[in-house]
């Protein structure tokens, strides 16, 4: 049985440790994200459980790994990010507000006719590389433009974030054959695995697990880390490519609601609409 | 000059340009050696060859994708409407063996709603030509416009000479009082026969190449509408969606009423076996059309 929250030590002879201001970024621009995901909560919904999981991630991989700035958002040697769970776009419109990317009264547009901001990404939002929604399908895409920058030589990193329960959609597998056939050294697939899917724990409708044994097999380089922890993530990150010539996967054990205690590793808390009181009392309540 | 060599011509003067296949080589056998990196084979993935292709075009190329018409339209219909169509990017998709093309293949193989389907799309545009020439003729406007594409790849060997290809314009071969045959693809050679059989009869008849399905040549249809006294749809296609859809949506959308003879299929596949027999099998030689619209002429 999945069990989260275990970390797998990586790099036991090259552990770096991150510096005290670095880790208070990160900290700091996590916090500031999921506030802003309650507020979008409170104001008609979203899905808070599969945002807060990868909050962390996001975090990480925009302020330290991704090679892309506000000022360069369309830069073609930029690295590219793609989310695939795109029902998670609450925290990478947070992140996006904390970033620059957009102003922060753009996420009092939630769901308002005025603007684009809905329950998924939509492309002409600064910073969002591509729609999603429909599961399976940004991991094929991302293949295509790792697969653009290999045939231009060019060294772009492109990573894509997967739902676990996302896995069950058989495209991504179809895009694992190809990513390892081609080589994509330069594709970083990181699961963002909470063990829920929409309803259920995922060992409980279509067991994932031994997880990274299907990866291994696929002829991906592997590495499970604890998807909260900014120093896994530093030492995790750093050293891709884990193998040249290989795609990279990251599996990456999270919590479902994660830094709210009461929404943590709940079935339920999936898609949730508060009142303006609880948005401020859970406010208060986010783990800093 | 046949479909590949042509392919080859416009892939080697614009760096763009890439090949994709699921697997499906038959009418590409050249280019993996000739184009190496540019030609990229994802194995027999429909849908993520699609999102490959999308991936591709979204760092500024052109992908030129190539696979059965029947899966590459149904099983990642999703990833072109949702991917390639909605983002408007400048995926070129080649749908092999269409319609009676697929022949012996079996139900399974028989795409009879692509042009349904793919008409249904926003931004998408239809190009089904009549034979390998016309393909040929209209495959360099379809692979510089910047709207994603659905190319019904036809490769039978042409009956008759064509004029040069225009973006959205049909080609008219003849004007008639009487009927106007209206035709696009795989059985444009018989709708010449048609012609001919009908025209021994003393009947004035018209025959329109559609060439382009979207954007479809509204002027040329409505006059041909008024024009003449009973126009015939000609399709190998479900009758839902297609061509007689298209006409019958284009007519009433300018209140204008007349007589049209749907030949499409209707509610069933149809029975595999090679082109010849299957044409007779299903009453699609030139002389069984002829007669069903003599049959209908005579009915009013």
């Amino acid at each position: 049985m999945f069990n989260p929250g275990v970390i797998s030590p990586l790099h036991t002879e090259t552990y770096v440790t991150l510096k005290p201001g670095e880790l208070q970024l990160l900290k700091e621009r996590a916090y500031a994200t999921r506030k802003h995901i309650l507020r979008m909560a409170g104001l008609g919904g979203c899905f808070v459980g599969a945002a807060f999981s990868c909050v962390d991630l996001l975090t990480y991989l925009y302020t330290r790994f991704l090679k892309i700035s506000k000022n360069h958002l369309n830069d073609p040697d930029r690295d590219y990010l793609f989310l695939s769970k795109g029902h998670a776009v609450p925290a990478l419109y947070g992140l996006f507000v904390e970033l620059g990317f957009i102003g922060p009264e753009r996420l009092d547009h939630h769901l308002q006719p005025d603007d684009l901001i809905y329950w998924h990404p939509h492309p002409n939002i600064p910073g969002v590389e591509f729609h999603s929604g429909s599961l399976g399908h940004l991991l094929p895409i991302g293949i295509g433009v790792a697969l653009d920058c290999k045939i231009n030589g060019e060294s772009n990193h492109v990573v894509v974030i997967l739902g676990d329960g996302e896995l069950n959609e058989g495209s991504n597998w179809e895009a694992c054959l190809i990513a390892q056939a081609y080589r994509l050294d330069n594709l970083i697939l990181v699961i963002d695995r909470n063990g829920f899917q929409a309803n259920l724990r995922t060992e409980q409708l279509l067991p994932l697990e031994p997880l990274e044994k299907k990866f291994q097999a696929f002829g991906f380089y592997e590495m499970t880390i604890d998807g909260h922890s900014f120093t896994d993530m530093e030492n995790t990150f750093t050293s891709i490519p884990f193998e040249p010539g290989m795609p990279n996967v990251v599996i990456a054990e999270t919590i479902r609601g994660k830094g709210l205690k009461k929404f943590e590793a709940r079935h339920d808390a999936w898609f949730c609409r508060l009142s303006e009181e609880e948005v401020e009392r859970f406010s208060q309540e986010l783990e800093r | 000059m046949n479909y590949e060599e042509r392919l080859i011509t416009l892939t080697l003067s614009d760096d763009r340009f890439l090949i994709l296949t699921a697997e499906n080589r038959a009418a590409i056998r050249n280019c993996p050696a000739l184009f190496k990196d540019r030609f990229i084979d994802t194995g027999i993935t429909e849908q993520a060859l699609i999102g490959v292709a999308t991936g591709l075009a979204l760092r500024g190329r052109i992908p030129i994708v190539h696979a059965l018409a029947a899966f590459l339209t149904m099983r990642a219909y999703e990833f072109i409407r949702s991917d390639i169509g909605f983002a408007n990017l400048p995926v070129k998709l080649v749908g092999g063996v269409p319609g009676f093309l697929s022949e012996g293949n079996g139900p399974t193989h028989q795409a009879l709603e692509d042009i349904a389907m793919m008409r249904m799309i926003p931004n998408m545009t239809v190009f089904s030509p009549a034979d390998e020439e016309d393909m040929v003729l209209g495959l360099q406007d379809i692979l510089r416009h910047p709207s994603p594409s659905y190319i019904r790849h036809n490769p039978l060997p042409p009956e008759i000479g064509h004029c040069p290809f225009q973006w959205g314009q049909a080609e008219i071969f003849s004007e008639g009082r009487d009927v106007t045959l209206i035709v696009h693809g795989t059985l444009f050679g018989q709708s010449l026969m048609v012609k001919e059989h009908l025209e021994k009869k003393g009947i004035s008849v018209g025959l329109i190449n559609l060439r382009m399905l979207k954007p479809i040549d509204e002027a040329t249809l409505l006059r041909t509408g008024r024009e003449s006294t009973l126009l015939v749809t000609i399709e190998d296609h479900f009758i839902t969606g297609g061509l007689f859809s298209i006409v019958a949506e284009l007519l009433i959308k300018h209140h204008q009423s007349c007589k049209v003879l749907p030949l499409a299929l209707e509610e069933r596949w149809f029975h595999p076996c090679r082109m010849k027999d299957l044409l007779f099998h299903e009453k699609r030689t030139g002389e069984q059309m002829a007669r069903v619209i003599i049959d209908k002429m005579e009915e009013s």
